[in-house]
């Protein structure tokens, strides 16, 4: 909201033919709205030069300084049981459709290409596979939470 | 003039809109979801008002609550970006009875292209060459089609879709055979024997002309080439259309401003067509009511901001630029870097960016909106940035575009760069030998 780009992509390209021409192979602008590094990439044989930026948006409403919304505990795995994760980030569904029966409950026994629930992840539908046989002890995240890759959503035993 | 802009829309472009709107001195609010208060187009613009939750149904697309947040925030005109609600001829009209500026076409022109067989209708209304063919309803008609289309040609299904039914046809002999069994599966799959016959184009190009119109005046900004795809999904732009003969570049140019005329067009637009890679016969397919992804390649080789004209045009304005002010110099190639697993069946692959090292230098553009830290959030595209380059001719835009890839790093989630770069490798893609089966093709081993 209080951000400020006055250097357009045109004095991006400006600073890089400047540099090109000097002995500098690096350029560091930090202001307290954005950090900007431009530099020569490490030149592979032959391939002639490559200049890269990296730009940093250092403001209390920068997208750095935002931290991961979700924010789950990973619990400890208990001895003797196999977790269920989540394969890629987005919304779990326990069930195929809205209104319709759960894939699996606490007590219901799986087999490792069993399916226990759906991801959505930028409109595509996951399935989540038990990818172990045993029962479901425990399930750990509602129908329609978002959760990070690798959240444990089921405890199997 | 426009004093206050709301963009309803996120990422990219609603960041390059931004840009656009401050160089232009128009104050800027961004109307965000939820998953999108602290992204770097929220960071640019002056204000940021919150439409909806995170899923797009409750916020990008919902006409009631983007309307509600650009009362609220005092803008008087709206941009909608593209996607989400960019042709929905309901925000058009809601904005009119608010009394806010819509940064698009009359919601006329949104109704005459809002689906493919009413643009078919309107483009053949408007002179425009259509794929040859018609419906059948039986054999006998169907055999007339075939006569009028010639061959090869394709049987499908009028009621269906997703290749159900479709049948290609090579020659006269096998014609009748071929009915048969595409309304035998018509009348199985849909409960409709009735079939579709068209001219099939066995190696075709998409290319698409760039307009800009008024309402009164139109012009063109040349041709853009996107064959490459996967999916009916853009991967590769170019502009212009390379290898086309010159009096079929000015026929499809002239085509597309016929047709933005007719429309009394008013804003800018994409008129596509299938062109045949062997013949360059060309057949409209549809218009593109809204500024689309690739409009940056037309951009390189135009020096046109085409934001800007959008803007302009939208606060009633006339066309200032003529068509003899547009001298296209150079080639320019678009990739999208989407974050997307690619050698995973392109699975998607949101996250946070620990660090995104994009290229630079003379003849690149990035548009983006990941930048250190930022986040690809698993509601919405995966479209992390467009990387556009910028050349005297194609060769060297392709030259660019290699060394620009090699730098590009992204940290934090996969991308498809490294498809880019073989794709920019590959001997058919730097002959310009493309047509809209490369990607099926391509051996990316």
């Amino acid at each position: 909201m209080k951000g400020d780009l006055p250097l357009s992509p045109e004095d991006v390209n400006e600073i890089v033919t400047i540099l090109k021409g000097s002995q500098y192979d690096r350029l560091d602008i930090r202001t307290d709205r954005y950090r900007l590094r431009v530099s020569r990439a490490d030149a592979g044989e032959g391939q002639g030069e490559g200049w890269s930026q990296a730009w940093s948006l250092e403001d209390e409403a920068s997208p750095a300084g935002a931290t991961a919304q979700s924010g789950q505990e990973e619990i400890p795995v208990p001895e003797g049981m196999h977790a269920i994760r989540a394969p890629l980030p987005g919304v779990f569904y326990r069930s195929p459709a809205p209104g319709t029966a759960y894939f699996v409950e606490v007590g219901s026994s799986v087999e490792a290409e069993s399916n226990v629930g759906i991801i959505e992840t930028m409109k595509l539908f996951n399935p989540v596979p038990a990818a172990c046989a045993g029962e479901i002890a425990e399930i750990l995240v509602e129908n329609g939470a978002m959760v990070d890759a690798g959240a444990i959503l089921m405890l199997v035993k | 003039m426009i004093r206050r802009l709301l963009i309803a829309n996120r990422g990219e472009i609603a960041f390059r809109v931004i840009r656009t709107a401050k160089r232009l001195g128009i104050e800027t609010v961004l109307g965000a979801s939820e998953a999108d208060l602290n992204s770097a187009a929220a960071w640019l613009a002056d204000h940021i008002v919150k439409v909806g939750p995170a899923p797009s149904a409750q916020s990008y697309l919902d006409v009631a609550k983007v309307i509600a947040a650009t009362k609220l925030s005092g803008a008087d005109a709206l941009h909608p970006g593209y996607g989400f609600l960019s042709e929905n001829v309901g925000l058009a009209r809601a904005c009119a009875e608010a009394g806010i500026a819509f940064v698009g076409p009359s919601s006329s022109s949104l109704e005459a292209m809002g689906d493919k067989l009413m643009a078919r209708k309107v483009g053949i209304e408007a002179g425009l060459p259509v794929v040859p063919g018609g419906e059948a309803g039986d054999k006998e008609e169907a055999r007339r089609r075939a006569q009028e289309t010639g061959y090869p040609l394709l049987l499908k299904a009028v009621s269906g879709g997703g290749g159900k039914g479709m049948k290609r046809v090579d020659n006269e002999s096998q014609l009748d055979g071929q009915i048969d069994l595409a309304m035998a599966e018509a009348q199985a799959s849909f409960g409709d024997p009735r079939i579709y016959v068209e001219r099939f184009i066995t190696s075709g190009r998409h290319i698409e002309v760039q307009v800009l119109g008024d309402g009164v005046n139109a012009i063109h900004l040349g041709t853009r080439d996107c064959s490459i795809q996967r999916r009916f999904q853009k991967l590769v732009e170019e502009a212009p259309a390379a290898l086309l003969p010159d009096d079929k570049r000015t026929a499809i140019e002239q085509a597309a401003v016929d047709l933005a005329k007719f429309l009394a067009y008013r804003g800018a637009g994409t008129v596509e067509f299938l062109v045949d890679a062997v013949t360059f016969d060309f057949y409209f397919l549809e218009m593109n009511a809204r500024i689309q992804v690739e409009h940056p390649v037309t951009e390189a080789i135009t020096g046109v901001d085409l934001i800007e004209q959008q803007l302009l045009v939208a606060a009633g304005s006339k066309l200032a630029l003529t068509q003899e002010m547009i001298r296209p110099r150079g080639h320019a190639i678009e990739v999208r870097i989407n974050a997307e697993n690619w050698r995973e069946d392109f699975q998607p692959s949101p996250g946070r960016a620990a660090s995104a090292k994009w290229p630079a230098g003379e003849g690149i553009r990035v548009d983006t909106h990941i930048f250190n830290g930022g986040l690809v959030p698993p509601f919405y595209d995966s479209l992390a940035g467009k990387l556009i380059v910028h050349g005297n001719d194609r060769a060297e835009a392709i030259e660019r575009l290699t060394a620009a890839l090699s730098v590009f790093e992204l940290e934090g989630m996969d991308s498809t760069a490294g498809l880019h770069a073989i794709i920019a490798a590959d001997p058919r893609f730097r002959a310009g030998d493309v047509d809209t089966r490369f990607f099926g093709n391509l051996n990316n081993g």
